[in-house]
């Protein structure tokens, strides 16, 4: 799942989208209603999910990162762009090829509690995916193997969503994603709504499964600790696009858009030593509006690194920077000064460590 | 100040919840910390850990029936548990002052913010007026609200996440409070703008002077922002450390697991995780043994005989029968 994924994401792409937006109409009026406007979640998204790696989505709420997850699996429409899912447009499909197409593609959803129905038991739930498309057979035994597979015992299967702990609801949510055995799971924010000891047993579930089934993954999440881990490809999205895309080893590394920076120094990591010494960037203010998003570069309104006019009038696109690997790629006008430091961030957005982290706070006060 | 002379002092304080149906809930049990004056103590700990209970019984917000509350809470000289409510009242939001996880559901969603701002002020101060709008703007401005006289006039709904949070810490701090309570005060934000926020907090609390209690799960939070750290676990305190300490040794198997258990940005990629077996409502009784024995990996025999007792050791509380050895590595 590590090594081929680079090598191969040339050749062999499970699914590929190709410049999708997503606009949800603003309407007004009482008797006739007019668009006044749209939200732009989802603005021109080039994307390759290779077969059989994980692609990470990493973005802040408002981002557009679960309705791009959502419009791959046209559980919204997109208004533009195609999704290309091994060789077929899934745009083209419709009613019973398109129900067809969906046993392919199947969804992991944050919260295992409102994504269970609490009056269906675990059999039911389980069972529902290969009644509706018509797997024959008994339904028993693989339930029974579905559960093994997630690590839940077989008497799981006659209990209800609320015996379980959230932990283990969440096994029950991957094992209904995977009772099909699709090709793609698109997973949004599998952990988040875990506990923190709880989280790494799940991300760990989905790993394994990965490597006993093939699957493919989309994971999208806030949490990039828990993307880094698990994602071999990482795209970063910001108001509707996409800002940087690169293996994991070589954004996390060497992150190359001012976001991005900003966006990993904010997160905190468990170990006094590191957070310390370590400087951060600070971001100003909040995400735009989609609705009204800023002309230029999106990021422009909050990046520590803008520049100039070039910035505010011409929106940047995805490109590779020299001395980066080709998959490495950023939409930032000023990538190549930034990273040789040209250019430096505006000091009001730089934290310094504190100089000489006192050890004994008593002593002071 | 004298820097000995804790300004809170929480002693053995326990809080049950009575049930209808089924045993009644321990849902704090025996908890003792202090909090001197500018320190910033972390409580840490999972979904039921009670550390939030902990915090609610500390500011005499928990509902008075069906409830139980053992122990003492010393705030200067007084016990706030014995507190009469008038003078309680007046203790909280002048003296002691809250943030809570989620600022939409803790604003009033039908007042502009200023009125509530402004309430405080008018509670606790004594103003009025022209005075209280100047001095709720000015507060605003402090937490870094662009346009606050504009901000005042509106309603929660039409804020940020962010900005509402920040309209939360400016009503907490209208009275220049001597302690500050956060209970998960980021969780609800995202990334950046939690790093805004905890970064708000330790300015103000340099600039107050004001001691601060870090509600929360997230270990990076502790590790960047906190001198005494509190794991708690089932409604027990099971480690208490200086962060430094705590961080590069944990010695409770909770702690050390839940060290190993939470991708770090900065490591390795391939790097296995380790999560903790099972999950936090898996507990033991404490009064039946130790209450993570059955996800500890270091389980002993002794441990399921009777409840650990919270030992001191140089720099360090402790409740375990068998620690993590000093030197052992905890694996990353």
């Amino acid at each position: 799942m590590t090594e081929q994924t680079s090598a191969s994401s040339a050749e062999d792409v499970l699914l590929s989208v190709r410049g999708v937006e997503v606009h949800f109409p603003i309407r007004s009026g009482v008797l006739v209603e007019r668009q006044v406007g749209a939200v732009k979640a989802v603005d021109g998204v080039d994307l390759d999910i290779p077969r059989g790696a994980t692609v990470g989505l990493v973005g802040e709420s408002g981002c557009g990162k679960s309705t791009l997850g959502r419009a791959i699996l046209r559980l919204v429409e997109p208004t533009a762009g195609t999704v290309t899912f091994d060789g077929t447009d899934l745009g083209s499909l419709a009613g019973e090829e398109l129900r067809r197409m969906r046993r392919q593609l199947q969804m992991v959803f944050q919260d295992p509690m409102a994504s269970l129905d609490p009056r269906q038991n675990v059999q039911s739930v389980l069972s529902e995916p290969l009644r509706a498309h018509g797997v024959g057979g008994d339904h028993t035994a693989r339930v029974r193997e579905l559960l093994d597979l997630v690590g839940l015992p077989a008497s799981a299967a006659n209990r209800y969503p609320h015996e379980f702990s959230g932990g283990q609801r969440q096994r029950i949510g991957i094992a209904r994603a995977i009772a099909l055995e699709p090709q793609l799971i698109v997973a949004d924010e599998p952990v988040s709504a875990l506990d923190v000891s709880i989280q790494a047993q799940v991300v760990n579930l989905l790993e394994e499964l990965q490597d006993r089934l093939g699957l493919t993954y989309l994971v999208i999440a806030h949490d990039l600790a828990v993307v880094r881990h698990i994602a071999d490809v990482v795209a970063v999205m910001y108001l509707g696009g996409l800002v940087e895309q690169a293996p994991s080893d070589d954004l996390y590394a060497t992150p190359l858009h001012p976001y991005t920076k900003a966006l990993m120094s904010a997160v905190p990591i468990p170990d006094p030593a590191v957070e310390d010494t370590r400087q951060r960037i600070l971001l100003q203010g909040d995400l735009p509006s989609p609705a009204d998003p800023p002309p230029g570069c999106r990021f422009h309104t909050r990046c520590p690194f803008r520049q100039p006019t070039r910035c505010d009038d011409e929106r940047p696109a995805l490109r590779t920077v020299e001395g980066h690997p080709q998959a490495h790629r950023v939409a930032c006008h000023w990538a190549e000064d930034i990273e040789a430091g040209r250019i430096q961030p505006a000091a009001s957005a730089v934290i310094e460590p504190d100089p000489a982290p006192d050890p004994d706070p008593a002593a002071t006060t | 100040m004298t820097t000995t002379e804790p300004l809170l002092d929480v002693r053995d304080l326990s809080v049950t919840f009575a049930r209808k149906s089924g045993p009644t809930v321990h849902a704090v049990d025996g908890v003792s910390f202090t909090v001197r004056p500018g320190e910033t103590v972390g409580l840490v700990g999972e979904s039921g850990s009670g550390k939030s209970v902990t915090s609610l019984a500390v500011m005499g917000l928990l509902p008075r029936r069906g409830v139980r509350v053992g122990g003492q809470v010393l705030f200067d000289t007084d016990d706030l548990l014995t507190l009469p409510r008038d003078r309680m009242r007046d203790i909280r939001g002048r003296d002691i002052a809250m943030v809570f996880q989620d600022p939409m559901s803790s604003l009033n969603p039908v007042v502009p913010i200023g009125v509530q701002v402004t309430e405080v002020l008018e509670r606790h101060q004594r103003l009025r007026g022209d005075k209280a709008s100047a001095a709720a703007a000015e507060l605003l401005s402090r937490v870094g609200i662009p346009d606050p006289t504009r901000r005042l006039k509106e309603y929660p709904h039409q804020l940020s996440g962010g900005m509402r949070q920040r309209a939360l810490i400016a009503m907490a701090l209208a009275c220049q409070p001597r302690l500050l309570i956060a209970d998960e005060p980021t969780t609800a934000l995202d990334v950046t703008i939690q790093a805004q926020i905890i970064e708000l907090l330790k300015e103000l609390v340099q600039d107050t002077g004001a001691a601060l209690v870090m509600i929360t799960h997230d270990l990076g939070i502790v590790a960047g922002l906190c001198d005494t750290v509190h794991v708690m676990y089932s409604g027990r305190i099971v480690e208490s450390a200086g962060r430094r300490e705590l961080f590069a040794e944990p010695r409770h198997p909770y702690t050390g697991g839940l060290l190993a258990s939470v991708p770090r940005l900065d490591a390795p990629r391939g790097a296995p995780l380790h999560p903790i077996p099972g999950s936090p409502t898996d507990v033991l009784r404490w009064e039946r043994g130790c209450a993570f024995a059955p996800r500890c990996p270091n389980r002993l025999d002794a441990c399921t005989d009777g409840p650990p007792p919270l030992e001191t050791l140089p720099g360090r509380r402790l409740r375990c029968l068998n620690p993590l050895s000093e030197t052992e590595e905890v694996p990353a």
